[in-house]
């Protein structure tokens, strides 16, 4: 299963480190990763694949939630399904 | 591989357009609990909805947790409760009611729907049975939906069942007159009913429908209205590709969760309702993308026209997104659960009669609607007639869902909380239609139903 997660806030210090970090202790695999920083506005967005995850959706949910509260910014993880099904025939 | 627009323009949809799936709604057939025993066959639908739905709250949560959408609602449909009921000595049928709003307890769902009965063409003894039982039915239970279907373009319409319904919804309104008449919130009374719908009030399991089906049913006015502001001053042209494009956004989406629920209860898919399906919340109004459209205030003239470009574009993006399609199909426009049309009213841009005409062209009919506590019943059958004819004659579903509030008039206002919203209570014409309705009999189907 793949899922995109989305992170928008003010950018800040080790966003992706953060991030990346909860993905890695939990064998999560990054395939594709994009950035854009509009004024000091930060947008990113991985592709991630959960299939190998230690873990199961809900509870990485809540986990990249919690540390999206600690570091002040909003985080999303969307299975990749609803991308392609509303943006692609 | 990441086209951050795309991903960007979902994301904002469901955050800030108030992108969401309506309802999932399990249809479950009842047809196999009918028993001459009436405490049986309650044992045995009880039984039966908590065993099929067990896991549809669940299953629809783990839904949302890994799409990101929000699914308002999840309801169970049934057959119809008249014909399930009709083999027992029971002389009424209150106690399935509760039966029903038992279930929703144990399940955690939202709404059932079925306490139902079809009598476009006359009654049986359970069809009679469950129409005077549908007061004290909606009185004694939360969550249970009911619906009358009195009129198709095959059969005509049943007059005699018309000038009952006036005095059922009357009935109800009084029984639940503490709650400014909630009861009739929950009753439809259809023209052209149809078998697999999931939006409440009107949703039952028809008997042509599988033992247990999944339907859903997408909302997304909010995302049309926004799509519609990028094209401010374009010809129509312009205007129905916008929105024939969005629809085809939102109903794949509700493709894609209509077909993960079917995959996961193990229950068979059915088909996504083509709705624009609003609530009263800011940002999410059928009302105002006809205003987007160049409408001072929606009711003014030319909305009519702007509903019926909105109707046909929705249906025309969205059947190509999904494999079936069902239900009502197409915008809706009742007045309460709209933020929009409630400060139309408010503002005396639109009336019973501008809503009557919008009914032509649009996927369902006059709903929840606050009229007069004191109106009288013969008005409102003929309302419902009125409304039935449209149906008849434009082989369309039509519904009609009014809510005389006991005690009030107009200028004042019921309150029915959540996503059946706020009615203002809007002016009923004072002429009788009392001669009329007492006529009884039958209207005959037009001529062309005869196609055979």
């Amino acid at each position: 299963m793949k899922a995109f997660i989305t992170v928008i806030g003010k950018d800040k210090v080790g966003i992706i480190y953060k991030i990346t970090s909860v993905l890695f202790e939990n064998n999560i695999n990054i395939l594709d990763i994009n950035q854009t920083l509009i004024e000091n506005y930060f947008t990113m967005i991985m592709l991630v694949d959960l299939s190998k995850m230690k873990t199961d959706f809900t509870s990485i949910k809540n986990i990249l939630e919690n540390k999206a509260r600690e570091m002040g910014v909003d985080i999303k993880i969307q299975r990749e399904d609803i991308f392609t099904s509303m943006q692609e025939i | 591989m990441i086209n951050t627009k795309n991903i960007m323009e979902t994301i904002n949809m469901i955050d800030k357009e108030n992108l969401d799936i309506r309802t999932i709604t399990m249809g479950i057939s009842l047809m196999d609990c009918i028993d001459s025993d009436g405490k049986k066959a309650r044992i045995k639908i009880y039984d039966k909805i908590t065993r099929c739905a067990e896991n549809l709250v669940k299953t629809a949560e783990q839904i949302e947790t890994e799409y990101g959408i929000p699914i308002i609602h999840k309801r169970v449909s049934v057959s119809p409760i008249s014909l399930v009921a009709q083999s027992t000595s029971d002389k009424d049928y209150v106690k399935f009611a509760q039966t029903l709003d038992k279930t929703t307890k144990t399940l955690g769902i939202d709404f059932i729907g079925g306490f139902t009965t079809l009598v476009h063409k006359g009654y049986s003894k359970g069809d009679r049975i469950l129409i005077e039982s549908i007061p004290e039915a909606l009185a004694s239970t939360n969550k249970v939906c009911s619906s009358v279907n009195v009129a198709t373009t095959k059969a005509g319409i049943n007059m005699d069942a018309v000038k009952d319904m006036g005095r059922i919804v009357k009935k109800t309104a009084y029984l639940t007159r503490e709650d400014d008449s909630i009861g009739c919130a929950k009753l439809v009374v259809f023209s052209n009913a149809v078998e697999d719908n999931p939006f409440m009030a009107g949703a039952f399991h028809g008997i042509g429908e599988a033992d247990t089906i999944i339907n859903v049913g997408v909302s997304g006015p909010g995302v049309v209205k926004s799509a519609l502001e990028k094209v401010k001053g374009e010809n129509f042209g312009t205007v129905t590709e916008t929105i024939k494009k969005t629809a085809f956004k939102i109903t794949r989406m509700g493709q894609l969760v209509a077909d993960e629920a079917s995959k996961r209860l193990k229950v068979p898919f059915g088909i996504v309702d083509l709705s624009l399906a609003p609530t009263p919340a800011v940002g999410d109004s059928v009302a105002r993308i006809l205003e987007e459209m160049g409408l001072e205030s929606c009711g003014c003239p030319g909305t009519t026209a702007a509903l019926a470009l909105l109707n046909d574009s929705v249906k025309k993006g969205g059947i190509m997104a999904a494999s079936q399609v069902g239900g009502l199909s197409g915008a809706f426009i009742p007045v309460s659960e709209d933020e929009g049309m409630i400060n139309a009213v408010n503002a005396g841009s639109l009336n019973l009669e501008k809503l009557e005409a919008m009914t032509c062209v649009c996927s369902v009919g006059l709903d929840m609607i606050g009229i007069p506590g004191n109106t009288p019943e013969s008005t409102i059958s003929a309302i419902i007639a009125d409304e039935a004819a449209i149906g008849m004659i434009n082989c369309k579903t039509t519904a009609t869902r009014l809510i005389p509030v006991y005690n009030k008039s107009v200028g004042e206002e019921a309150n029915f909380g959540g996503l059946l919203g706020k009615a203002p209570i809007m002016p009923v014409s004072k002429f009788s239609s009392k001669l009329f309705i007492n006529r009884g009999g039958r209207i005959p189907a037009p001529i062309h139903s005869f196609k055979n």
